[in-house]
């Protein structure tokens, strides 16, 4: 009898085993920490690292900076805090989904606390009762009660909500976002800071940031009375013709409070950049407490900047109600409150300083070095070692490149910039001398891209070389970009971003009845009378594979009068319910769209014939992908 | 019978609009879903949202608060809106899984608004984003054109003008009608065996004692999960049977907005409220007339709110603030 087992082709089986060995023989990539932010224990005793890149807080003996223990916490943690009365310190875990609380005694993780989507920074109220989470993702703040630990409501933010402060009285928190609020396609971008009302526990007011997208650290002065926000302004909505004079990006500074003298909620933007020279992106600020100073982290131009407040406040409060408008793009602005630029590690994120003031300590995150700056003389005067790996990999070294500034004309910006934090900014550019206004082309995220050539939306480049080497010297950087080395650097880095978890698909990897229902409208090949659907226009067969993409060019109606050509690179779909807008330009504000508003004639796939519920399910399928 | 002073404000005063479709009471915030725009009612002044501030259409026909973050959600006539510390954010049929832009009711019940609309129901998770309809296709309802939502922690219902009354339970997640049991006719030949009518407009859900009041163009029904008690002008306190509302306050006492004014009952006996007159009927059936100095703005009540012993009142000409005289 023949058996029924079925014999392995030996030739299979020696490859198999070859590569296998090759495998078990290829070394674990080495982490590294990637420091991010800093805090002190009360006592001023601990300096306290997040380490994005290692998953972990490195605590420091602050007078002697040697490294006392390496804390465990969830997966890509992003924000600390300390609790009022220096007991525990809380870590947002992003890609856990959750809070690790750390016995500052002890110095190990205590307890899991839950968030939303993407948990980005925390704060805890005065009392230490409640914990505040900004979630990235879900774009909302979580409220926690530390007592029962439990999430007890949830408080609608802007989009992207990402980094939080308390008021010095605590009775407010103000959350600022690194993406711009959702508006209409091709209208300046504009973002906001939520302020909380921390004893209602309720959104108050929301202080509208124009032209502003890509928020970062807000901090408050010891007496509440002034907020700095860092912020990028892109300007987006003209042709990326040339970088000189902020034509691509303007580095600036939400201010407000009492002192600036506007109406409260009304802020005044100022910029860092110089007439020929810009300081990007501002990260992190910190505020003297007797508020001489403030503080600023450039991350693409590894230094700090540090502004006189006074002469800023006397700057904005002589300038008129139109003055104060446009204060943001006068270049000359800067020299009137800006003291001095300190050179710092390789990319410099967040910062803190030291209790008595004398010090201020900035994480860099792409050589593993805290930098100290002593804060009378404004140098660098100690650099403490996070202790990574002695030698960066291809991919480390491309990690810098892709975060510096420097190879743009006059530091105007990095790959960072628009790809902030690695992902996307919302925005949609022109971004080539092809014809002031053509090809209006949507921001990618860039997870997941390694093997989705060609790339560009009109499929133009065919591999990752090409789109970042010589287009970006050409029509990005206007200057000498990358030598061969280091673009091989860059693309290593870019292949190994990993891809963010999936918000959507249950842990256990089955479907909802909906995700379920959707999926076979995804997958179906006749419409609903029983009419065949072309193979051309079935979702599932351009949108195929691994990556969702047969890697083709196509044209599904989305051309606009101002494409040169219809044909558009079929985007691979990995974790697209993060980057709305949808389509080559950005002209779909939501999945829903795609099909309600531009597919009038089927020609995206056939959905015209799909009752409201279905479009739902198969946009609930589509967000697990 | 509680009695009032009645204030009442139309467009001279500052209101949107004199055609008021609805009100909604948030603490000392008085919310006035008008024809012609959302009006906010606070410290002694009127401030207007229309479509050039965001809202999603001028013709607002519902609202609801969320009590727990304070954001307000507008049904309009062409989408929903949340309107969160001076933020609108639309949703549409078009850009969202709201079923459909016409949206008569919403209401709130912990991480969920529901959307009673013209092409069903909707339900939006606002923890994940994620919208669930329903519809013929998964619910009893045999029309689809839902005119308005209660919403219990146990309980959601649902008035299905021309369909009678959705029940949907939290736990099991299931659907469950309630009909006329004359069917569709204007006879009442089955009185208190069901639901009065099938053009419903409007359910209230006293949740604490489990009792259901609906508002229909033909009369009033109470149910209290076994026995349904209808009320009928020809034999109760009710000005008409054309009811455009019903709100409760407990499974005893309910407040009905009529075309011929507003009725309360407070188990047993009935009061009405309307131009130039209160009439209170005790449950013998001998009616009183009161004469009032003031009243409420219009005999045309389309819906009711409470604020503390006070009640606000949307009309057809104007909005009234009911004044508690205690």
């Amino acid at each position: 009898m023949a058996s029924l087992t079925p014999t392995p082709n030996p030739l299979f089986l020696l490859v198999a085993l070859a590569l296998t060995a090759l495998a078990a023989d290829r070394p674990t990539p080495p982490r590294f920490p990637s420091p991010i932010e800093l805090a002190f224990s009360k006592d001023g005793a601990r300096l306290f690292a997040l380490c994005e890149g290692t998953d972990e807080v490195v605590a420091y003996d602050a007078r002697s900076g040697s490294i006392v223990r390496r804390i465990p916490v969830g997966r890509v943690p992003k924000g600390l805090a300390l609790s009022p009365d220096g007991k525990h310190l809380y870590v947002a875990n992003s890609w856990s989904d959750s809070v690790s609380e750390i016995d500052t005694a002890a110095l190990e993780a205590v307890r899991s606390l839950p968030a939303g989507f993407e948990p980005n920074s925390v704060v805890t109220d005065l009392a230490g009762r409640f914990l505040y989470v900004a979630n990235r993702i879900s774009n909302d703040v979580s409220v926690v009660d530390l007592v029962t630990g439990a999430e007890v409501k949830r408080l609608v933010a802007g989009r992207g909500a990402a980094y939080l402060a308390l008021s010095p009285d605590g009775a407010s928190i103000y959350c600022t976002h690194i993406y711009p609020n959702p508006g209409l396609h091709r209208t300046p971008p504009e973002s906001e800071i939520t302020v909380i009302d921390t004893a209602r526990q309720v959104v108050k007011d929301r202080y509208r940031l124009p032209n502003a997208a890509g928020v970062f650290h807000v901090a408050l002065s010891a007496d509440g009375r002034l907020g700095m926000a860092a912020q990028l302004r892109p300007k987006n909505l003209v042709p990326l013709a040339h970088v000189e004079h902020g034509w691509v990006f303007g580095n600036s500074i939400s201010v407000f409070g009492e002192d600036v003298g506007n109406a409260v909620g009304e802020v005044v933007q100022i910029p860092i950049d110089e007439l020929d020279r810009y300081f990007t992106p501002p990260f992190a600020i910190v505020l003297a407490p007797d508020k001489t100073a403030a503080y600023i982290s450039t991350t693409g131009s590894d230094s700090v900047t540090v502004i006189d407040i006074p002469k800023l406040l006397e700057c904005i409060r002589s300038a008129t109600p139109a003055e104060r408008r446009t204060m943001a793009n006068d270049l000359s602005a800067s020299a009137n409150y800006v003291v001095t630029r300190i050179p710092v590690g390789s990319a410099p994120k967040g910062m803190v300083l030291s209790p008595d003031g004398k010090r201020l300590y900035v994480a860099n995150r792409t050589d593993d070095t805290i930098s100290v700056i002593d804060t009378a003389s404004r140098k660098v005067t100690a650099t403490l070692s996070l202790e990574g790996p002695a030698a960066p990999t291809a991919e480390r070294r491309g990690e810098r490149l892709f975060f510096s500034a420097r190879f743009a004309f006059q530091g105007h910006f990095g790959c960072a910039n628009c790809h902030l934090e690695s992902t996307f900014d919302g925005l949609q550019w022109d971004l080539e001398p092809d014809g002031f206004g053509k090809d209006i082309v949507d921001n990618r995220l860039l997870e997941d891209v390694a093997e989705t050539a060609p790339f560009k939306w009109n499929g133009s480049n065919p591999n990752l070389e090409t789109e970042c080497g010589p287009r970006t010297e050409k029509f990005f950087y206007r200057s000498e970009s990358y030598d061969g080395w280091q673009l091989a650097d860059l693309v290593a880095y870019i292949k190994a971003m990993p891809l963010r978890p999936n918000r959507y698909r249950l842990a256990s990897g089955e479907l909802t009845p909906a995700q379920e229902r959707g999926k076979a409208i995804f997958e179906r090949t006749r419409t609903r009378s029983g009419a065949p659907i072309p193979e051309s226009n079935q979702c599932a067969v351009c949108h195929s594979g691994r990556h969702y993409t047969n890697q083709q060019l196509a044209d599904v109606g989305s051309g606009k009068p101002t494409d040169r050509s219809p044909l558009i690179d079929v985007p691979q779909l990995t974790n697209v319910f993060l980057t709305a807008p949808y389509l080559h330009d950005g002209s779909a504000r939501t999945l829903e769209e795609i099909w309600t508003v531009f597919n009038p004639k089927d020609t995206h796939g056939v959905t015209n014939d799909l009752q409201k519920d279905e479009l739902n399910d198969l946009i609930e399928y589509l967000k697990t992908l | 019978m509680p009695r009032f002073r009645w204030e009442n404000f139309t467009k001279a005063d500052g209101l949107p609009d004199d055609h008021v479709f609805n009100v909604c009471v948030d603490g000392d915030r008085v919310w006035a879903a008008t024809e012609n725009g959302l009006g906010l009612y606070q410290k002694g002044k009127w401030k207007v949202y229309r479509p050039q501030d965001g809202l999603a259409h001028r013709a607002v026909l519902g609202v609801a608060v969320d009590p727990r973050t304070g954001d307000v959600w507008v049904a309009t006539m062409g989408g929903l809106s949340r309107f969160s510390a001076g933020r609108f954010d639309n949703f549409t049929q078009l850009s969202s899984g709201l079923s459909n832009d016409v949206v008569y009711g919403v209401g709130v019940g912990g991480d969920y608004v529901w959307t009673a609309t013209a092409a069903g129901a909707s339900r939006f998770d606002t923890r994940t984003g994620q919208w669930a309809l329903f519809n013929e296709r998964n619910t009893p309802m045999y029309e689809i054109w839902t005119y308005n939502v209660s919403v219990g922690k146990d309980k959601v219902y649902y008035a299905v003008w021309g369909g009678g009354v959705l029940e949907y339970d939290v736990k099991t997640e299931r659907w469950k009608d309630y009909n006329d049991p004359d069917g569709e006719t204007e006879m009442v030949v089955l009185r208190d065996q069901g639901l009065i009518h099938e053009i419903t407009t409007s359910v209230s859900y006293a949740e604490k004692d489990k009792i259901l009041w609906v508002a229909t163009y033909f009369g009033a029904s109470r149910y209290d999960g076994r026995n349904w008690k209808n009320f009928l002008e020809k034999d109760s306190g009710l000005p008409s049977n054309f009811l455009n509302q019903v709100k409760a306050l407990d499974g005893s006492r309910a407040w009905f907005s009529t075309d011929k004014g507003l009725a309360y009952l407070d188990g047993e006996n009935w009061a009405v409220y309307r131009p130039s007159e209160m009439l209170v009927r005790d449950a013998a059936g001998k009616v009183t007339r009161i004469a009032t100095d003031t009243s409420p703005a219009h005999q045309y009540v389309l819906a009711v709110d409470f604020q503390g012993d006070d009640i606000w009142v949307a009309t057809a000409k104007g909005l009234s603030h009911g004044i508690r005289i205690k």
